[in-house]
């Protein structure tokens, strides 16, 4: 099945359209098994070597990962944009802030209600969108994302009457012994990290995930073929939406806040998903972890060069995210696949269709 | 009915300027197909600039400064760094670096000339203290309803803007060049038209608008700060989609549409109270249902 496979590189792009894929080289594949298991140790191990702080960082850099991988599975493999992702963060964060503040529920129950919820706004958003494309999508999504902040100023009291929601101390705590409540934070995330990581490969790799590609390069072809359009966007609008809402519930209880006083912090929150998907590499699996890793250290680093100057921050990452679009235009994942296929580059097969690897044999 | 036609011309004054700016928009848009996210924090930056010189020169000479280098600014921006992203073909990363263009250029004026409220003179009559330089706007009577001299500034103003763009577009050779342009880039490269150029002139077109509609908003308002242009972009953004986004006319009238309609929602639908923002997605849902491509957008054809 790997001719057929939907994340090849020759698809960075959302307007090419060569879906088959060369077989792996055998060693990209031992760098790749070795990179992996490297990868991952490190993530199992980073909360015991860090201190408190910088594992929040870690964990923010989860969450902001799991948000960006559904907006990757509508943008970069469905081709539908989305400026709007930031309102199912905030869906997801203010129904856990809801349940635990006001209705006393233990936190990590809410995280599938919080990704339910989302995927049900989702699904009521993605019906429209079936007739609205391409830039006025993005438009509609973004009134979305100014919208939501105004819906939670008129119907959420926090204390104090403000939209503002926070969880005790004991709401989130740590469920396991000999874990601190940051690393018991960070293991939760990551959890969640890998599932969604491995239901995106299996849905990406079957026929579901073929059908969502045939429809971002080919909508026409798609569907004279038999792919129910409005099936395919609607629910890939739900399912991308309730990874939004499982990264915001998880915010709640990284960042200790579900936050509707700032009028346009989840149109910021959508631009930072956007920023990570493309950053580390759109349609590609892997792509929004990095990238999602990327944006985080970027703006902390950008935050620590100057003291006392906070506003020199965004115009600094503003600058950055021109300079990487310069440098990585097929982001991080595609500079380092096209590294690795020159370094190890050999000529195709000769059994394989000739489709393959054309950008980089010239 | 006075309440009514006082609402009435609230809603012209705040739908011209969420036209212009979707005029300015659509400038770019129908040229080089980039929605400019950045659009916004450009007349902003050229706001404070003109800010700074209504200091030591006239308010309007200031204006007239700010534009020239919001048109050169806006070309040197299309050139140095939208052209050779467009040029990768990846329309994600266009809209990426607008991303970027907006959040570094509304630090920059934070950066140079600080975070604090500041007030722009008025460039129309206004009442002012002896001492002050700012003042109060005068208003004119017609009847019961007082329309301030801002509103019939702003009008004033877009009805010149949309003169000087037909008279561009129809009756010059440059403006038959852009239009060919934007109808198609190929054809009109082929018959020896220096599109590069056209695609410097629509952005250049679009700052310069911004730099013109920027200081009479901020003058419009008591004071102004860095985020003077973030609540108007929505409303231009849903004006530019009612109008369909390639169309002149239809960014004018979709701004007044929803300028209008805001203006009388507040009013008379209580439900809609601290929740405006709905208004403009629930017309363009409305508008996008029946008509696809905007009220005056041009159907686009697919090929398989």
């Amino acid at each position: 099945m790997t001719t057929t496979r939907a994340s090849g590189r020759e698809q960075a792009g959302p307007a090419t359209t060569t879906p088959i894929r060369p077989p792996i080289d055998p060693k990209v594949r031992g760098l790749r098994i070795v990179v992996g298991v490297v990868a991952a140790a490190a993530a199992l191990y980073a909360p015991f070597y860090f201190p408190a702080a910088q594992n929040k960082v870690l964990s923010q850099a989860l969450y902001l990962a799991i948000a960006a991988m559904g907006l990757n599975l509508l943008t970069g493999f469905n081709g539908q944009v989305s400026i709007g992702h930031g309102a199912f963060f905030g869906v997801g964060a203010f129904t856990s802030g809801l349940l635990v503040v006001k209705q006393g529920w233990p936190y990590e129950a809410t995280i599938p209600v919080a990704a339910l919820v989302a995927a049900v706004v989702g699904l009521l958003v993605g019906f429209p969108a079936l007739r609205v494309r391409g830039l006025y999508l993005a438009l509609v999504t973004l009134g979305l994302a100014v919208l939501f902040p105004q819906l939670g100023q008129k119907y959420v009291k926090g204390s104090g009457g403000v939209p503002l929601l926070q969880p005790s101390l004991t709401d989130t705590k740590s469920l396991l012994q000999g874990l601190a409540d940051d690393q018991y934070a960070y293991y939760l995330t990551l959890l969640v990290l890998v599932i969604v990581t491995l239901l995106t490969w299996s849905l990406v790799n079957s026929r579901a995930g073929r059908a969502m590609v045939a429809v971002r390069d080919q909508e026409l072809a798609a569907a004279t073929v038999g792919v129910n359009l409005a099936q395919v966007k609607v629910l890939t609008f739900a399912i991308s939406a309730a990874y939004a809402g499982a990264a915001g519930s998880l915010s709640f209880m990284i960042d200790r806040v579900a936050d509707a006083t700032n009028p346009v912090i989840y149109f910021q929150r959508s631009i930072e998903f956007l920023v990570a998907m493309v950053v580390g590499g759109a349609a590609t699996i892997t792509g929004p972890i990095v990238g999602a890793l990327a944006v985080v250290l970027l703006r902390r680093n950008t935050e620590q060069l100057i003291e006392g100057k906070p506003i020199l921050s965004p115009a600094l990452f503003g600058a950055a995210l021109i300079a990487i679009v310069y440098v990585l235009p097929e982001g991080i994942i595609g500079g380092v696949r096209r590294l690795t296929s020159r370094v190890t580059h050999r000529p195709p097969p000769p059994s394989t269709l000739t489709t393959t690897t054309s950008d980089t044999s010239v | 009915m006075t309440l009514f036609l006082q609402q009435l011309v609230n809603g012209i004054g705040n739908g011209v300027v969420y036209g212009a700016v979707a005029l300015a928009l659509v400038l770019i848009y129908r040229t080089t197909g980039v929605l400019n996210f950045a659009q916004g924090e450009m007349a902003l930056f050229t706001t404070y600039l003109a800010w700074k010189f209504a200091r030591s020169v006239p308010v309007a000479a200031a204006i007239a400064l700010a534009f020239v280098i919001g048109f050169v600014g806006g070309a040197i921006i299309e050139r140095v760094l939208i052209r050779p992203v467009e040029e990768a073909r990846s329309p994600l990363n266009v809209v990426i670096v607008t991303l970027g263009l907006f959040l570094g250029i509304n630090a920059l004026p934070q950066l140079i000339f600080g975070t604090d409220s500041q007030q722009m003179p008025k460039p129309w009559p206004s009442d002012a203290a002896p001492g002050d330089v700012v003042g109060t706007t005068r208003a004119v009577k017609v009847g019961a309803v007082s329309v301030s001299w801002a509103v019939i500034a702003l009008a004033l103003m877009m009805v010149a803007v949309c003169a000087l763009l037909w008279l561009l577009f129809q009756k010059t050779r440059l403006g038959l060049a852009l239009r060919a342009v934007a109808s198609n880039p190929e054809s009109s490269r082929l018959v020896g038209i220096n599109a590069g150029l056209t695609l410097m002139l629509g952005w250049a077109l679009s700052a310069g608008l911004g730099a013109i509609v920027g200081p009479l908003v901020a003058a419009r308002s008591t004071g102004f700060d860095a985020s003077l242009m973030q609540g108007v972009l929505v409303f231009a953004f849903s004006a530019a989609a009612l109008g369909g986004f390639d169309s002149v006319l239809g960014a004018v009238v979709g701004g007044l549409v929803v300028g209008i309609a805001e203006a009388l929602t507040t009013q008379y639908v209580d439900p809609l109270n601290g929740i405006e923002v709905l208004l403009p997605l629930l017309l363009i849902l409305g508008v996008l249902l029946i008509r696809p491509n905007g009220l005056f957008g041009r159907r686009t054809v697919e090929r398989v």
